[in-house]
């Protein structure tokens, strides 16, 4: 930053390599496209769920994300830490939507593109080896959604310190590294009602058995397996 | 044949596995009541499912306990157990929430109050318009799921807007409570979907019921004499 501010204050480089105007660029996100259309997913989740999830929710994690940050940004500059520190809730609710939806996307597939095929290889044994089965890890992430008071998420998380699965809940936003800074999420299911509502109403355990139908294991496996070989 | 209907009145009397149950109190107007600002089909869901559930399953969860036949504000301070929440205290505070929310709100309601209420809103807040901004903004804010609450502060005799996570409401932060709106998805996303600021101004236009809320202003007043 002290390079630029002497570059651009010798008027050396124009303004159109460095920015020279009186904030640093802040590095914004973008809202990252789908790997399937939105009617994919169907009947396990319907169209116009996944269109308004990932149109409007996850949009607006996004564009809220980014007006955090260059009001955050605004704040470093003057040396404000009480607006610093303001702003942090809404950092961290923005920005974990955007992570937590992001991995989501990811975590489901289109029957013909291996939604809902059963893990295989090292997260299988491991599935097996810490839970008994794949059916008993369904069963208590389920069990765990369903009785998840208000908005959040429940995950299938690797422990990458002791290489351990477990299962854990978080809050609204919240990402999975605020129960844990070990913790890699592996898998996770959107337990808010803009989740489900519109096709299974007050009904979560159906959406929670029916979403198993559309599970893109082999996102979970390639993961686990980057950590644990 | 000795007559048995004596026998099992007064045995059903003594039993102390009679329900004292928590009642599923219907809203104060049809559930088509409120449309075309809140569907009939959120209410038939919104009511006849959510609210229901929190009756059923939080009369599950006391029978047998010693919370059985308490009330059930009585119910709701005991769970909230100063924030190291009982697991029937959501169940608990989410039926009277949606009690006190449907009360909040009638048909043809909206627009502005008047009287004492409007006057103590504009003392507290500046005007009416500068009290539905914070009011809404509140609503609009609040993470994930809760509520907004126009309150009554009784120690600095003040109005105040406040905004509660989940099943959080002002009976147990100290305050009286005068007028809520439900920010939980499930109370705006079948007429709404991701829109809860529109949401949020169909209900300021169009469903307070201000009558309600000065009477409940009203008689948290009364109380708040009465203690003193």
């Amino acid at each position: 930053m002290a390079l630029r501010r002497i570059l651009c204050n010798s008027k050396i480089l124009t303004s159109a390599n460095f920015n020279c105007g009186n904030s640093r660029s802040v590095q914004t996100l973008s809202l990252p496209d789908l790997p399937y259309d939105y009617g994919a997913l169907e009947p396990a989740i319907s169209g116009e769920i996944m269109r308004l999830h990932h149109q409007k929710h996850h949009q607006a994690y996004v564009t809220n994300y980014n007006k955090a940050l260059e009001q955050l940004d605004s704040a470093i500059s003057k040396a404000d830490a009480s607006a610093v520190v303001k702003l942090q809730s809404t950092i961290k609710f923005n920005g974990g939507g955007h992570i937590n939806h992001s991995i989501f996307w990811k975590n489901l597939a289109p029957v013909n593109e291996g939604g809902g095929d059963p893990p295989k290889g090292s997260l299988s044994n491991a599935i097996e080896k810490q839970f008994g089965s794949l059916e008993v890890l369904v069963q208590k992430i389920n069990s765990e959604g369903a009785a998840l008071q208000g908005s959040g998420w429940v995950w299938l998380a690797l422990d990458k310190e002791f290489k351990r699965l477990l299962v854990e809940t978080t809050a609204n936003q919240d990402p999975i590294v605020t129960k844990g800074s070990a913790l890699l999420p592996l898998l996770g299911v959107d337990v808010w009602e803009h989740a489900y509502y519109l096709q299974y109403k007050n009904v979560k355990p159906d959406y929670l058995k029916n979403i198993w139908k559309v599970m893109n294991w082999n996102y979970a496996t390639q993961v686990y397996e980057k950590e644990c070989i | 044949m000795a007559s048995t209907q004596g026998f099992s009145l007064s045995a059903l009397s003594s039993n102390e596995n009679v329900a004292v149950k928590i009642e599923l109190k219907p809203p104060p107007y049809p559930l088509d009541a409120l449309e075309p600002h809140m569907s009939r089909k959120t209410l038939e869901f919104h009511w006849g499912k959510h609210h229901r559930s929190y009756v059923d399953n939080l009369n599950k969860q006391i029978v047998g306990t010693e919370l059985h036949g308490k009330t059930l504000e009585a119910i709701i301070v005991d769970t909230y157990n100063k924030g190291d929440l009982h697991p029937s205290f959501n169940n608990a505070a989410q039926v009277w929430n949606h009690d006190f929310f449907w009360e909040s709100m009638k048909p043809g309601g909206g627009g502005v109050p008047n009287g004492e209420l409007l006057e103590l809103i504009k003392r507290d807040f500046g005007s009416f318009e500068e009290f539905e901004k914070e009011f809404k903004t509140a609503a609009a804010t609040q993470f994930g799921s809760g509520w907004a609450w126009l309150v009554y502060k009784a120690q600095d005799n003040k109005l105040l807007v406040i905004k509660t996570p989940n099943a959080v409401n002002p009976l147990v932060l100290d305050y009286y409570p005068l007028l809520t709106v439900d920010v939980w998805e499930h109370a705006y996303y079948l007429d709404f979907q991701n829109r809860r600021p529109d949401y949020l101004s169909v209900f300021m236009e169009n469903l307070v019921s201000w009558e309600a809320v000065s009477s409940r202003l009203q008689l948290a007043k009364k109380a708040q004499a009465a203690q003193n």
